[in-house]
């Protein structure tokens, strides 16, 4: 098991702070989500752990009883993947799924292409049928467990999760709750988790963050969040409007 | 399906009787995507409700004539105020979209034209529906721009939409349907792209609108939660097919298995639940 640790990261883009001073710790095996409105950074937070965007100030490292590969390195970018947001913008249209799933495989030389391929898909539930698809063959629950395929591919310890399921619907979504729910404890992985969606956080995390405007707000507990015990109004006024539309008496 | 009781001064504002919605495949067959929906609106909100492919946007665009080319539409009766949609002439059909009809699409990035100011954008449906003088029609620009939540229209009216940020833009759209003062709108995921905290301030403008200007509204979204809690009635459907209509406030008292799934899937806070519950699809529920 390997858990991760960031000390205030810093990232800026063309002088405006998009992450200012962003600490957390996600305990191996766990999972860790980041809550917060479009603009808040959270997105770029995972960006900035996998080597997307570029880190100004801070640190990130994998923690572990065992050595743990340093940032940057080839091994490190085999123990963290990340899945993406749009199952419908992450996939080249152009490759069918066997070749999506392999060219991780290749990047780094590992073997035993086909039956890893195979495995690969029937752990996230696809049939082999699906192998020598393209993704417009596919439904959008469909094309994120491909997603899921492709990062698992490499047996990561780490699992980055920007908005899983926002583009899915509400059944769909429930699904692939449960894969990554099922997936994490077979194989111990520690994920962290990206949503606006704060009944999807609490439902898959145990610890979480609150961000707005690049800072974090409040860090806690699932369990604090969902018995009401938040300290920061701004949490508040999330779980206020994640509870649907309020009329105001005319 | 039985249609609900009406209360009796709840004019008839839109009435659809067994509407379909066919599409031709490769082989030119054609198949429904909206097989048989009936239903009656007034001056009230209703909610449409359903999965990605359950036909709630087809529904909605075929009562405005925006089905995309090539589909089939045909209904033993599509009425709005005893206007036959589709035996209409075209002109007057023109007429009344944009003008009495309005809808509102899911996505500001994509539905708003980025090389026109939305100033100019908002003016467009005046000049379509009712021709006034520069001045006037600016002044009414501005109005609407007011009316929606915006600080400073003058401002917002001479930016382009590449400039404003998705709530802004949504809200810019709905100051351009609602121009026009409308009867009915049409609300295609008004606010799926948008924030939660900035959805509920699109919601409460809309709202405010409805009952101000006593508009009927047709609200489509696939977020049960969201609508139960917005309108008064809510259109449950799955591929193709109303499976039920229900009041808002008797959701959680759904009898069809497929709304009660759908609303037994979404994760709860406070009610963790592990693993979720998941829909098992019946091939009953598409048939009749």
């Amino acid at each position: 098991m390997i858990g991760l640790n960031c000390e205030q990261l810093r990232v800026v883009f063309d002088g405006y702070a998009a992450v200012d001073g962003v600490s957390f710790d996600v305990a191996p095996g766990t999972s860790f989500g980041i809550v917060g409105e479009s603009g808040s950074g959270k997105s770029t937070v995972l960006r900035a752990i996998c080597g997307l965007a570029p880190l100004q100030q801070g640190r990130v490292r994998l923690t572990a009883e065992h050595a743990v590969p340093e940032p940057g390195s080839k091994a490190f970018r085999r123990q963290v993947q990340m899945v993406f947001q749009d199952p419908y913008g992450s996939l080249h249209p152009r490759q069918t799924v066997d070749r999506i799933l392999a060219e991780p495989l290749a990047i780094h030389g590992l073997g035993d292409a086909e039956s890893r391929i195979e495995r690969s898909l029937a752990e996230v539930g696809l049939s082999d049928g699906f192998r020598f698809r393209y993704p417009h063959q596919l439904s959008g629950g469909q094309r994120q467990r491909i997603a899921i395929a492709r990062a698992l591919i490499l047996q990561p310890q780490v699992l980055l999760l920007d908005e899983p399921t926002s583009a899915l619907d509400a059944s769909v979504q429930a699904e692939v709750l449960n894969l990554l729910e099922a997936l994490r404890e077979q194989r111990q992985l520690s994920f962290v988790m990206v949503s606006h969606d704060l009944a999807v956080v609490t439902h898959l995390c145990q610890r979480l963050m609150v961000m707005q405007r690049g800072r974090v707000v409040e860090t806690l507990a699932a369990a604090d969040l969902a018995a009401h015990r938040v300290e920061a109004d701004y949490t508040r006024a999330l779980m206020q409007a994640s509870e649907g539309f309020v009329r105001r008496a005319a | 399906m039985r249609a609900m009781q009406q209360p009796p001064s709840a004019r008839t504002l839109l009435s659809v009787e067994d509407l379909h919605v066919a599409y031709p495949d490769r082989e030119g067959r054609y198949g429904d995507v909206v097989r048989g929906v009936s239903f009656t609106l007034g001056r009230e909100r209703l909610g449409i409700v359903g999965e990605s492919g359950s036909g709630k946007s087809q529904t909605g665009r075929a009562i405005l004539g925006l089905s995309a080319p090539g589909a089939r539409v045909s209904a033993r009766q599509l009425s709005f105020d005893g206007i036959p949609l589709l035996t209409c002439a075209p002109a007057q059909r023109r007429a009344l979209r944009g003008g009495r009809i309005a809808m509102v699409l899911q996505d500001p990035k994509f539905s708003l034209d980025p090389v026109m100011n939305i100033g100019a954008q908002i003016a467009e449906t005046l000049q379509a529906h009712a021709p006034m003088p520069a001045r006037q029609q600016r002044e009414r620009v501005l109005q609407a721009l007011a009316a929606v939540g915006i600080d400073n229209p003058a401002r917002m009216a001479g930016l382009y939409p590449h400039e404003v940020s998705g709530g802004m833009g949504q809200r810019a759209m709905i100051a351009m349907m609602l121009i026009a003062e409308p009867e009915l709108l049409i609300a295609d995921e008004p606010t799926s792209a948008l924030d939660v905290t900035v959805q509920l301030q699109v919601l409460g403008i809309l709202d405010k609108l409805v009952a101000e200007r006593g508009m009927g509204l047709i609200f489509i979204s696939h977020d049960l939660r969201l609508v139960s809690s917005f309108c008064d009635r809510v259109l449950v459907m799955y591929a193709g097919r109303v499976v039920e209509e229900i009041a808002a406030t008797d959701l959680h008292r759904a009898q069809h298995p497929y709304t009660r799934g759908l609303l037994n899937c979404l994760p709860r806070l406070g009610a963790a639940r592990h693993p979720l519950p998941v829909l098992d699809r019946q091939p009953e529920w598409a048939q009749a």
